[in-house]
């Protein structure tokens, strides 16, 4: 008796060599594959330019933590361990699949360097890992087509459902487990039989079990087994390749792509367009994204990558709110465009004269954005929305598509350097209330020196409610001992929504004079209250002195002792502490204002359950406050009820913009006099030693 | 002597309010004036207004046309310019007819032109002193109108004092006969209503608006019974419509509505810039607040510290009582 | 369709806060901020979706010194195709009818089928387009909030009191007052005036129009403005004390003055 015939070898009806479909397939596959790849090349190249070959090390690191150590992965965890298992596996099972296509044409091959003992172990991890991935398939199956979790429901205005597809690729992928660990269990059991031979797969794994069930099989029937599950697996392989360009699966492709080209800072928004200095903005014929290949190739790569896990959209505070924005289809609407547009077979291509907001997108979804990255922070395949937001915007504005309600605004800004067009020169008007101006007097550096700037912004300059902040900032940075001074009349706003509105040249005139005041102002520090300004200034302005939140001097002038807090005056609060988008998300300050506050004895402080980088946005800064967007419940009333959950009844943040938000939420959400909002300078200062 | 023509215009037989107004006015111009009523029309209901005016003005003169029976700016422009003489004075009211009507009419009588008078201050020869505003009624100016050939006026409707109705026995001259070809290139179609139950906020002169201070969604109605009572309707800062208690029509503010009511009733509404960015024309603001320190008062032309729950029905009832 | 759109350049009540000079009679206009007719701007985007439908030019004329440029260039960044400035010193101290002069004169050099205003501008006044179809002999309606062209004769709706809206046909040529919210005015931005900062606007004074020097600016103007005055504000609202039942009574009569009730 000889050992089973292997697929090499092998004679249908005894005269037919299957060696030659051990050949044509894979050159069938590849060749049908490579074509696929460069059909779905072909916008890339077309699309706008993107510099993403900087900051390899940084990129690098993403690589290993991102994609390779699968890090976002258990932020949700049943999902995550999952995909960590299937991942893994697949990482595992590809070097097993290559070895097996060649195997086909010849059954010696051995892939280099498993020939010895990291070979026997390898065998061992792979019948593992072949059979942990058929295991996670069956419960991932059965979590998409009978538990069916909420977040990966497709409403109907944006198309069909994808769980037909989803269970469909967890098919094939349960049968390239079971093809491979048959075609191996077929042969171990007819060796067994024929020769005593007994190299059994690692114990208890599918290849195992299989060639324990196939142990009594007759040996026509394992030897076509054999032969029959090594064409299943390598057709299924070949045609699971091909099949994953065509939809919501190419991650499984561009995913190590997507994640080396990634974001790598944080805060800062993309240029109009790469290659185009701010001096040459003028010379453009068009701005930000109107046609699908304005979108830059990173963007269309992103549009590719979507695995449609739904994260982004589950974390998105405007989806939660119910306003027409669902991050998951600004991605899936556009690649399923793209396939339109670019499709795989010769056919009618899809042409539109509408805009991309006219067409697959609607004017308020893009505008109902807050920026405030909680979908980029989620995104385990490192997809970008902020940049895709401001551009689509950038192409509105260029067209005049700007809703009534932010043109006023806009309007003041360009006239007046604020948003609510009130003059120049009441800027520092805050200064003058009478029970502050007693007491303390605020440096004008357009007159004065000093070390540091404090800039206030202007909801902080201008609003009646804010202006206290800007009070005890003056105050807190003066027990500081720190020398500083603002700029009056000749602070402009930030800019920061301004440029996240879409508005870049006005954005650039606010910068220009901005950073023309500050340079000449001479200072050494930027000190801000206002983290939408602390992201200007820090992250979108250049050539400025550095920049810090009034947290994170407070946490360091406590740390040095040159400021002491008293206990807390009202131990029966329960405080809970906010984190701002601009200042955690987008600066990854989370822990200066903790250790502030939790400097003050005896101060009881909770945590919310979305804190730090999954922080929910307050409903948003600047000229969202004049947006109107349509939704069901105020993304502020949804954060004032999770505080109450908490069991918070002082909501500190540290932004203005929240600040305003919060108070506003708690009023609407009828818990006045039940809760309250403070700025984190408000509770700081009354605790002053 | 100066003589004044006032143009009124009327509806459904009834005249407009400020046909009792122009005598206030003309004696602010002149006291020793003549003053003339003017009314176009056709049939049945222009004869009765005629009759009805003589006893307010010494002298109303009639044309009745059937191009008239349907104030149409055009035609009735082409009717005055044949019996108004060439140096009168000529009063019409700044409302969305007299707008149509006044300025051509002032270049087809060659008149000095004035619009949107709120005070005279007399005659100074043939040089009419007067008062307007600019700027939203953000601020106002002294104007001088040399009458010497004439002067169209349109007033402020609501700002002269209303005469008593039964002051004269005047007579009614109808000079139908006067008025000559009265075709015109721009032709009257019809009134498009506005929309039933579709309450436009921006076009009541009384508004009871809500912030708030309401409370709860139910309290509305006692702003609703309040503003019938008032002849208004319920408006509204952002937060009622936040809370979706009302619609996003009824929203005063810089994101909602720009209105313009004569008076504004502030009930429970702090006052922040962007609900009051939304209040043109310098109404008169009531604001009724619990918190006396609510920025409210510092916009407002009288304050209430109450809260609006109690006071808004006693006021109610007060105002069904008078 | 040919289409002249009238402009102006005025300071921007949103963004302002007026004060007056230490002299008293005029505004204090060091702080003022300038920007064009808020009614303009409905106008002007009126005039763009006519022309974008039946084809077709606009053109945007003003009466200003130079600094009224800016307001053309706005809205030619808009979609105005052509500009005109109506600039001369003995154009200064116009009236009403002064303005309308010009701008009579300005028509007659076109061809233009329609002629669009703004219902009002700075002044409150509203008498501009009334003012110039009665000069041409034009049909003229006030206060427009639609618009539907046909062949030679255009339907219009006007608002009247009421949120009532009266439609009327009315015979091209014809001058229009144009009404806030007839539509929505599309945004411009710095970028859009940059892309127009070349564009040529003639000047043209009163040789240019033809026009006599003495019937217009300060020399025949009928309508002069003497100074300006702001009425005596108060310090914030008059605090009714008392119980209720004399606030209310106190509250009523002041209703009553002010026409109320």
């Amino acid at each position: 008796m000889s050992m089973i015939i292997t697929p090499a070898d092998y004679l249908l009806f005894g005269f037919f060599p299957t060696v030659i479909f051990s050949f044509l397939l894979p050159v069938i596959g590849v060749g049908l594959f490579t074509y696929i790849i460069a059909r779905r090349i072909a916008p890339l190249v077309r699309a706008n330019p993107d510099y993403r070959f900087d900051n390899i090390p940084e990129r690098i690191k993403n690589l290993i933590v991102v994609w390779f150590g699968q890090i976002r992965q258990p932020r949700y965890m049943r999902a995550g361990v999952l995909h960590i298992i299937i991942f893994a596996g697949f990482l595992i099972l590809s070097i097993r699949s290559t070895s097996l296509v060649i195997i086909g044409l010849d059954d010696g091959f051995i892939f280099p360097g498993l020939d010895g003992t990291l070979g026997t172990v390898y065998n061992v991890m792979k019948d593992y890992a072949a059979t942990a991935v058929l295991a996670a398939c069956i419960i991932a199956a059965y979590r998409r087509g009978i538990i069916r979790p909420a977040r990966y429901a497709v409403p109907e205005k944006y198309g069909h459902d994808h769980t037909a597809e989803a269970v469909f690729v967890l098919g094939l992928i349960a049968t390239l487990m079971i093809s491979e660990s048959m075609f191996e269990a077929s042969a171990v059991a007819y060796n067994y039989q024929a020769l005593g031979d007994a190299h059994f797969p690692a114990v208890f794994s599918l290849a195992w079990f299989f060639s324990k069930m196939l142990g009594f099989a007759s040996f026509a029937t394992l030897q076509g087994l054999h032969i029959i599950m090594y064409y299943v697996h390598d057709v299924t392989f070949f045609f699971f390749l091909c099949f994953l360009p065509l939809g919501k699966h190419f991650h499984v492709i561009t995913s190590i792509f997507n994640v080396f080209f990634m974001r790598v800072k944080k805060g800062n928004i993309k240029p109009v367009k790469y290659g185009v200095s701010d001096e040459q903005l003028d010379d453009l014929e068009s701005f930000g994204v109107k046609r699908l290949e304005d979108f830059t190739w990173k963007h269309m790569l992103d549009f590719y990558s979507c695995a449609d896990c739904g994260r982004c959209s589950d974390q998105c505070p405007a989806n939660t709110a119910g306003r027409p924005l669902s991050p998951r289809f600004i991605s899936i609407k556009a690649r399923d465009l793209i396939f339109k547009n670019y499709p795989i077979k010769s056919g009618v291509i899809y042409t539109s004269d509408k805009l991309l907001v006219e067409d697959i997108y609607t004017e308020d979804e893009i505008w109902s954005c807050t920026t405030c990255g909680a979908c980029e922070q989620e995104c385990p395949l490192g997809i970008e929305y902020i940049d895709k937001m401001v551009d689509l915007r950038r192409g509105m504005v260029d067209e005049g598509m700007v809703p009534q309600s932010l043109q006023k605004p806009l309007k003041a800004l360009e006239k007046r350097g604020n948003p609510y067009g009130k003059m120049e020169k009441k800027r520092a008007d805050w200064a003058k209330e009478k029970t502050f101006a007693q007491t303390h007097t605020v440096k004008d550096l357009g007159k004065d020196t000093a070390d540091t700037l404090y800039f206030v912004d202007s909801i902080t300059s201008y609003d009646d409610n804010m202006q206290d902040i800007a009070r005890r900032t003056a105050i807190i940075l003066e027990k500081a001992g720190m020398d500083f001074g603002v700029l009056g009349k000749g602070e402009k706003d930030s800019g920061n929504e301004v440029l996240r509105f879409g508005e870049e040249m006005l954005y650039q005139e606010l910068k220009a004079q901005n950073t023309e005041a500050i340079l000449e102002s001479g200072v050494k520090r930027i000190v801000t209250a206002d983290p939408h300004a602390l992201n200007a200034l820090k992250n979108d302005y250049t050539g400025l002195p550095p920049v810090k939140h009034i947290s994170e001097i407070v946490a360091e002038k406590i740390k040095s002792g040159a400021l002491t807090m008293t206990p807390c005056k009202n131990r029966d609060n329960v405080y809970v502490y906010h984190d701002p988008c601009y200042l955690g998300r987008h600066n990854t300050i989370y822990e200066s204002p903790r250790q502030a506050l939790d400097a003050i004895a005896g101060l009881t402080r909770v945590e919310l359950e979305k804190s730090r980088d999954r922080s929910f946005c307050c409903g948003g800064g600047g000229l969202m406050l004049f947006y109107e967007p349509e939704e069901e419940t105020r993304m502020g009333v949804i954060r004032v009820n999770m505080a109450a959950d908490a069991g918070a009844n002082v909501i500190v943040t540290a932004c203005p913009f929240c600040l305003v938000n919060i108070q506003d939420a708690i009023k609407v959400a009828g818990k006045e006099g039940e809760m309250e909002a403070l700025d984190f300078t408000q509770l700081i200062e009354d605790h002053l030693a | 002597m100066t003589r004044i023509f006032a143009y009124v215009p009327f509806k459904n037989g009834v005249t407009d309010d400020v046909a009792l107004e122009y005598p206030d006015a003309a004696k602010k111009i002149d006291a020793g004036a003549s003053l003339t009523a003017v009314v176009t029309g056709h049939g049945a209901d222009l004869d009765n207004v005629a009759d009805a005016l003589t006893k307010t003005y010494s002298e109303v003169i009639k044309i009745d046309n059937e191009a008239l029976a349907y104030p149409n700016a055009e035609i009735v422009r082409k009717a005055l310019t044949h019996v108004i003489p060439a140096d009168a004075i000529v009063l019409v009211p700044h409302d969305t007819f007299g707008m149509d009507l006044a300025p051509g009419l002032s270049i087809k009588l060659d008149s000095a032109y004035a619009a949107d008078v709120v005070d005279f201050e007399g005659m100074d020869g043939a040089t009419l002193k007067l008062i307007r505003q600019e700027l939203g009624g953000a601020v106002s100016t002294h104007v001088t109108c040399d009458a010497a050939s004439g002067a169209v006026i349109t007033i402020r409707p609501g700002t002269f004092a209303p005469a008593d109705e039964e002051g004269a026995s005047g007579t009614v001259v109808d000079k139908s006969g006067e008025a000559g070809d009265l075709s015109a290139k721009r032709t009257f179609l019809e009134v498009v209503e506005a929309e039933v139950g579709d309450v436009d906020i921006t076009k009541s002169d009384v508004l009871v608006s809500i912030g708030r201070g309401i409370e709860d969604e139910d309290n509305i109605e006692m702003a609703q019974d309040l503003a019938d009572a008032m002849g208004g309707v319920v408006a509204c800062s952002r937060p009622i419509v936040d809370a979706k208690w009302l619609e996003k029509s009824r929203q005063v503010g810089t994101s909602g509505q720009t209105v313009k009511p004569k008076i504004y009733m502030a009930m429970g509404i702090s006052g922040s810039f962007q609900h009051m960015g939304g209040i043109k024309g310098n109404p008169f603001i009531v604001a009724v607040n619990k918190n006396p320190k609510a920025p409210i008062f510092q916009v407002a032309d009288v304050g209430i510290v109450e809260d609006i729950l109690d006071f808004m029905p006693e006021l109610q009832e007060a105002i069904e009582d008078l | 369709m040919e289409i002249l759109v009238c402009v102006k350049r005025v300071p921007d009540t949103a963004e302002n806060e007026f004060e007056l000079n230490a002299e008293g009679n005029d505004l204090d206009r060091d702080d003022l901020v300038y920007s064009v007719n808020e009614w303009d701007n409905y106008a002007v985007e009126e005039a763009i979706r006519i022309v974008d439908n039946l084809g077709g030019s606009i053109t945007v004329v003003t009466v200003g010194d130079d600094e009224a440029e800016e307001v053309l260039r706005r809205e030619m960044a808009m979609g105005a195709n052509n500009g005109v400035l109506l600039s001369d010193d003995a154009f200064e101290g116009s009236d009403g009818r002064g303005i309308a002069t010009l701008l009579k004169a300005e028509v007659e050099t076109g061809n233009y089928d329609l002629i669009l205003t703004g219902a009002q501008a700075d002044e409150g006044a509203g008498q501009v387009g009334g003012m110039l179809a009665a000069m041409l002999d034009y049909p003229y309606a006030s206060l427009v909030n639609k618009i539907e062209p046909g062949e030679g004769k255009i339907k219009v709706g006007r608002e009247i009191e009421g949120g009532n809206q009266e439609m009327n046909e009315i015979e091209l040529p014809c001058v229009l007052s144009i009404q806030t919210g007839i539509n929505e005015p599309r945004y411009v931005g710095i970028r859009g005036i940059r892309k127009v900062a070349g564009v040529e606007i003639p000047v043209k004074g009163a040789g240019d129009l033809g026009v006599d020097a003495g019937s217009v600016g300060e020399a025949g103007a009928k309508t002069k403005r003497v100074d300006y005055f702001v009425p005596d504000p108060g310090d914030g609202a008059e605090m009714l004390d008392g119980d209720t039942d004399e606030i209310i009574e106190k509250l009523i009569e002041k209703l009553k003055a002010k026409g109320g009730l």
